[in-house]
């Protein structure tokens, strides 16, 4: 059915990822599906890494360890934005769309819960997406 | 974004540089209120305090407006007549702090590391630095300047030289010379190397500081290297409180250029008397351009403000070669070597801080404009700090010193030479000696000197329309700036702080409007230019410093 999922990863909060992990984990094993993480980044030192590079090592570091732990190969992949804020929603859709995906699985917070980041990223990426999107609640 | 490589997988190892290891960590001290439906992550305590602080400032303004506009005017006739050496003193190390690193093997080290590639094209770049850098003020000072200094009749021209025009009647033609050369030198002396000199050293302090050492891009990290982990505590939360106030109250300076200029321009081209002077005119074009603004920080760094930067300079462009070809081209030209000539020969007289006569220019005008440039530098370095990443220092100090000298030189020449023809041609039938001689109304300068010229009507609405997307490049470029400080060098926090930040802008100009606050205004960027010129000094240490480090 799927065959490449992608996993946006938010390395800042990576308490609320827990379950789309796991998620993405159980589809990629039932499908044998490819797993990538992918994560956006600022280009300015932020409270995960001091630049890109070191976020980019952090989070293959991440993505290596999980898959360790799961027993799959899992990839990484990281982009850099200007301005991160205005830019994330598009830069997430075209990470799905050079990974080659055709799942996306996405933390989101309830709907009125106050957390930003990861706010309505998950519904906008539903809403633009031509692959499909799970949202993980 | 075709020049940027925004969405790039990230490029390879970005090469050597020299991170400062901290326990610091970006956002630590950041906390995330909830208010209504908006989640926040601000910085506690220098968003609370500038915000509570330019709240009350607001409303003690409205309140005693009577009272503290003299309270404000003496405050900054204080300042200049008091430390115009000091000024002068600090803008001349940092062009020698330029030019030394410019010339030196520190010119070597690469923003972002050995092997950074740069986010934006020469062209993009180009546009949002001058855009945020200079802008309203061009507009505003272009004509004004040259032709003040080229026949003030109240005493306060530059090194107290003979002025061109006395009394409604032109000097002789040898005097007439002289004082246009010294005209176009003073102004190019205003607005070349010396802002420009503060603006990089700001810039590349921060940009150094953030990309290649690691530490969040809020102005308190440049000062790492002197204070250590202290400036995580109450010594840098009190320079960041100070850049925000300088970024506020500068940004408010530029509004009521703008809003007055655009007001003036709107009434002048359209024959609507009075329309200059109504406040309510001035609130809707405050209002219309903090809507532009809010669209354009929606939009992104890439979307909103570059776009916009590139628009306002295509039109700058536009309306610059159409001057210098409706105008005297061949005349522009050749004066624009000589002036850049003047300027060259007369650096060193005007930018001696003692031991001179002329203190209405001295104070009135040299050290208003450092004072001024000093409190926009935190606001413009950041924002070009932003947006240099991938640059070599050489690189860097000579297209944001060098070549802004050399456009504002072409600008002045162009707006202010032509001006000053229109004078020498027919004196006090001029437009434009009316509007800065003899009835003083600097914000119809501009519109008098293009009223000479063909297609006044529509050079005119491109003026106004200039103005008006000048003011907006600065508004949201100074949005994103208040908010990174206030987000402990955070630049993805919640769209909503952008939000609040660019209507607050809006809002502080608009009600300063209406109470007449605009003097007290501009006599707060003075005064916040003040600490900050010594601030700078030790950022200037700081920043050699932190080049010595880097890897070459």
């Amino acid at each position: 059915m799927y065959s490449r999922i992608v996993v946006p990863v938010d390395l800042a909060h990576p308490d609320i990822l827990a379950k789309a992990l796991d998620t993405a984990t159980d589809l990629a094993r039932h499908y044998g599906a490819a797993l990538t993480y992918v994560s956006v980044t600022a280009e300015t030192p932020t409270s995960v890494a001091h630049n890109p590079r070191e976020f980019g090592e952090k989070l293959a570091e991440f993505a290596r360890a999980r898959g360790e732990a799961d027993g799959l190969t899992i990839d990484a992949v990281a982009y850099t934005a200007t301005d991160p804020t205005i830019d994330i929603d598009a830069i997430l859709l075209r990470a799905a769309e050079e990974a080659r995906a055709d799942l996306v699985v996405i933390a989101s917070h309830k709907p009125g819960l106050a957390e930003y980041f990861w706010g309505s990223h998950g519904g906008r990426l539903a809403g633009h997406a031509t692959i499909s999107v799970f949202v993980v609640r | 974004m075709s020049d940027s490589n925004e969405g790039e997988p990230l490029p390879p190892p970005e090469g050597a540089s020299d991170v400062i290891e901290t326990d610091y960590e970006i956002g630590q001290q950041n906390i995330t209120p909830q208010i209504g439906p908006f989640g926040l992550d601000i910085h506690n305590p220098v968003f609370v305090i500038s915000g509570l602080v330019v709240v009350a400032f607001v409303i003690l303004t409205l309140a005693f407006q009577t009272q503290v506009e003299p309270l404000f005017t003496a405050l900054r006739g204080f300042l200049t007549s008091n430390f115009d050496w000091f000024f002068m003193i600090a803008g001349n190390i940092f062009v020698l702090v330029c030019l030394g690193i410019l010339i030196s093997p520190l010119g070597k080290v690469r923003i972002g590391g050995a092997d950074a590639t740069p986010d934006y094209s020469y062209a993009g770049w180009f546009a949002m630095l001058f855009a945020a850098g200079m802008g309203i003020g061009l507009m505003f000072f272009g004509v004004l300047e040259p032709v003040y200094y080229f026949g003030t009749p109240w005493g306060d021209q530059p090194l107290m030289r003979d002025i061109g025009v006395v009394e409604g009647e032109l000097a002789d033609p040898a005097t007439v010379e002289a004082a246009r050369r010294m005209a176009m030198a003073a102004t190019i002396y205003h607005w070349g190397l010396h802002p420009w000199a503060m603006y990089a050293v700001v810039a590349l302090s921060l940009a150094l500081f953030a990309y290649n050492k690691g530490l969040p891009l809020t102005v308190r990290s440049i000062f790492y290297p002197i204070f250590g982990e202290r400036v995580w505590g109450w010594t840098g939360h009190v320079i960041d409180i100070l850049a925000v106030f300088a970024t506020l109250f500068g940004l408010a300076t530029s509004l009521g250029f703008g809003a007055s200029q655009a007001a003036a321009g709107i009434g002048f081209v359209f024959g609507i008397e009075g329309i200059g002077e109504d406040v309510t005119v001035a609130v809707i074009l405050i209002i219309v351009i903090t809507a532009m603004a809010l669209i354009s920080v929606l939009r992104g760094l890439d979307g909103g403000v570059k776009r916009l930067s590139e628009l306002n300079m295509i039109l700058a462009g536009i309306l610059l070669l159409f001057v210098i070809l409706v105008g005297p081209t061949a005349t522009l030209v050749g004066q624009f070597f000589g002036n850049l000539g003047a300027y060259v020969t007369e650096i060193l007289a005007l930018s001696n801080p003692v031991g001179r006569d002329d203190d209405g220019f001295r104070q009135g005008w040299t050290a208003f404009y450092w004072a001024w440039w000093i409190s926009w530098s935190p606001f413009v370095g950041m924002f070009i700090a932003r947006v240099s990443r991938g640059r070599t220092v050489r690189e860097f100090i000579t297209c944001v010193l060098l070549i802004p000298t050399i456009v504002s030189a072409i600008w002045m020449t162009t707006f202010g030479g032509s001006a000053i023809d229109q004078v020498i041609a027919r004196v006090s039938e001029s437009a434009v000696y009316g509007y800065v001689i003899e009835a003083y109304v600097p914000e119809l300068s501009l519109f008098g000197m293009l009223s000479e010229l063909p297609f006044a009507a529509i050079t005119s609405t491109i003026a106004i329309i200039l103005v008006v997307v000048f003011f907006v490049t600065s508004s949201d470029s100074g949005s994103l700036v208040i908010d990174t400080i206030t987000a402990g060098g955070k630049i993805d926090a919640p769209v909503v702080q952008r939000v609040f930040w660019v209507t607050f802008e809006g809002l502080v100009a608009a009600a300063l409007l209406i109470g007449g606050g605009l003097v007290a205004l501009q006599a707060m960027a003075v005064s916040t230019g003040l600490p900050f010129a010594l601030v700078l000094l030790l950022g200037c240490v700081a920043l050699i410093k932190g080049l010595m480090a880097e890897p070459r």
